[in-house]
């Protein structure tokens, strides 16, 4: 079966319907070298659409239900993976995972969120919104990297918090403010990889490190295009707008230097080649990771402050001052 | 064809009142038990209703005069102004709107920071502002609670919150998110120099707001029926669709739950914070050197619990 084109891909689409006519006929030389041609055609096609994606685009690849996520980049990235539950308060969420790996031969620990693959595991996995325990859980377990002197490297992926009546009742924005606060001070290298949707608080409640990079196609927001419409414009469809108004996307996140570092996609998005994505970010995660472990910890520390500390320097000005 | 027709519309009588305005003109009805106040005793009684004490929502001026003692505070980083980092446009610019609001308020964002005595204990106040574009928190926000913090660090002071706010400014994007991160690191700071931080929660005090600052005070003291949570009571009714249980996400709701420490009238609000910044040691401030061995990271956090720092 054709893998699932996202609404913009429709020229893609055409192509593949194409191939799915022609692999009803006959098998003849004439039809597989047709068949080639047009796989051959997808590829361009492919190119020429991810160059220039507009913002909404990008919502929608970052969303896309094949994109790699901790599961996969786990299996592809690390070795050794033991993944340890529960926040020792109240329960063990399922949208946040967390356990120790093996990365380059040396003992990391993985902090995450996980949407879920199919149907099954998207309810077990809560769509990826993770309830205060989740939070709780992470904060755990980095203190536990922290005591034994491990690097973290954190995958963030997530649409939201969720937002139910019993996150409200346990404290998810308690939860979400106590790992800030701790996370700028955890004494340990912390890596934080953006790999999907980065979802407002639900996202930053594991996202403080000594590095933040960002997937390609990801996107980082402090709200979801569709609320930002409803709220500004009063109107839901307005999200292509409120998109391109929210500047979510890695090239701006990078200017506006609230990233890092944007790791690289294959052509066409991190789905169409989950091996070749986690090849791109293995470079770039190596190369990070011995950046930031080789600082002493005073200094991992204070850089560590000094970079969220200086996020919006270029949003304020002094006018009459006192 | 009638012999007349309406050219105007009846007379309607009022709408209902919108909950927790801030009052104008000379009378006021108060929303919740319609009593009619004279207005000028209204704010002699700290815009609290004389009847029935609804909580009337308050300016950052007006809450700063409430605290500090007689009414005397020096103001701090007055002339920081967003300068619109996204250039921002939804049905109208964001420029426009900052413009409007600094204009109205007579404030150039949605916060007071201000130095000054209470009970006569020097502390540092942060009122935030909500008429200043549903007090939400942008870079400037951001940056002045930041720095109210760290001059608490270095002239060893308490600092108090007094949050106000929608949440983080979406017309700001992720910088916006971002200050929440900034805010907290100076909160554990302030932590480990062993300084005392007191978050007072008004209505609404809602999203970045709450899942940062608002939640990490050495104590947390709401007034009462604040509306105080993380995501919107609409968007919770939307994903559970189902419709949200009476009190939900008010002050005496989260008293329950645990998660604040206590709920006070704001006629009491001053006396109850004097009396918590002398528990924890602040007033003496002057005469007490910073605790030997201040590292930045503390010892003995060991069970992950909010308020575990030694």
């Amino acid at each position: 079966m054709a893998p699932e084109t996202l609404e913009f891909e429709e020229p893609i689409a055409a192509v593949l319907r194409e191939i799915d006519a022609l692999n009803q006929l006959p098998p003849t030389d004439a039809r597989d070298r047709q068949i080639e041609a047009l796989q051959r055609r997808i590829q361009t096609v492919r190119a020429a659409l991810y160059a220039s994606l507009t913002p909404w685009q990008r919502v929608l690849v970052a969303r896309h239900p094949a994109r790699p996520s901790l599961e996969d980049f786990v299996k592809l990235l690390f070795t050794g993976f033991v993944e340890i539950h529960g926040d020792r308060r109240f329960a063990d969420d399922h949208a946040i995972m967390t356990g120790f790996a093996e990365y380059k031969g040396q003992p990391v620990l993985l902090v995450g969120h996980v949407k879920g693959g199919d149907t099954k595991e998207k309810i077990y996995r809560n769509f990826g919104y993770a309830r205060p325990e989740g939070y709780r859980k992470a904060l755990r377990a980095m203190r536990l990297a922290e005591k034994f002197g491990r690097p973290i490297i954190i995958f963030v992926d997530t649409p939201a918090a969720y937002p139910g009546i019993e996150s409200e009742e346990r404290g998810v924005a308690e939860a979400i403010a106590v790992n800030l606060r701790e996370m700028m001070v955890l004494d340990t290298s912390i890596v934080v990889l953006v790999s999907g949707e980065g979802g407002s608080g639900g996202a930053l409640g594991i996202a403080v490190g000594d590095r933040v990079l960002m997937q390609e196609f990801a996107i980082y927001s402090v709200i979801p295009p569709e609320g930002c419409a409803a709220i500004l414009w009063r109107d839901a469809s307005k999200k292509i707008d409120a998109a391109e108004a929210l500047k979510l996307t890695a090239p701006d996140l990078l200017k506006a230097g609230i990233i890092d570092e944007i790791v690289p996609e294959p052509v066409g998005g991190a789905h169409t080649d989950p091996a070749a994505a986690a090849r791109l970010m293995d470079d770039v995660l190596e190369r990070v990771l011995g950046e930031v472990t080789s600082l002493d910890r005073e200094t991992r520390l204070r850089l560590r402050y000094e970079k969220f500390r200086g996020m919006g320097k270029i949003g304020i000005d002094f006018v009459d001052a006192e | 064809m009638a012999w007349f027709k309406k050219t105007h519309k009846p007379m309607a009588a009022s709408t209902k009142v919108k909950a927790s305005r801030v009052p104008e003109g000379l009378w006021v009805k108060c929303p919740d038990c319609s009593q009619v106040i004279y207005n000028k005793d209204l704010t002699t009684n700290l815009n609290v209703c004389p009847k029935c004490a609804h909580h009337f929502r308050i300016g950052a001026a007006e809450r700063l005069r409430t605290l500090f003692d007689d009414g005397i505070w020096v103001e701090c980083d007055k002339g920081l102004v967003s300068t619109d980092p996204l250039q921002f446009t939804d049905t109208k610019p964001y420029k426009a709107r900052l413009q409007a609001s600094i204009e109205s308020t007579g404030l150039k964002d949605a916060i007071i920071v201000a130095s000054g005595r209470i009970d006569g204990i020097r502390a540092i106040v942060a009122a935030m502002e909500y008429a200043f574009i549903g007090g939400s928190m942008g870079v400037v926000v951001g940056e002045k609670i930041a720095r109210a913090i760290e001059r608490a660090v270095d002239e060893r002071v308490p600092v108090v919150i007094v949050c106000c706010s929608g949440g983080a400014r979406m017309m700001e994007g992720a910088l916006s998110l971002m200050q929440m991160v900034k805010v907290c690191g100076a909160l554990a700071r302030l932590d480990l120099a062993r300084l005392p931080y007191i978050s007072v929660l008004t209505d609404p005090t809602t999203g970045g707001v709450t899942a940062s600052f608002a939640m990490l005070g050495d104590l947390n003291i709401a007034e009462p029926k604040a509306l105080i949570g993380f995501a919107g009571p609409r968007v919770i009714e939307q994903t559970i669709r189902q419709k949200l249980p009476e009190g939900f996400q008010r002050s005496e709701f989260l008293l329950d739950k645990g998660m604040i420490d206590l709920v006070i009238d704001r006629r009491e609000m001053k006396a109850v914070i004097a009396t918590a910044l002398r528990f924890m040691g602040a007033g003496q401030a002057d005469a007490v050197p910073p605790p030997p061995g201040r590292e930045l990271v503390a010892a003995g956090r060991d069970d992950g619990s909010p308020k575990s720092h030694a």
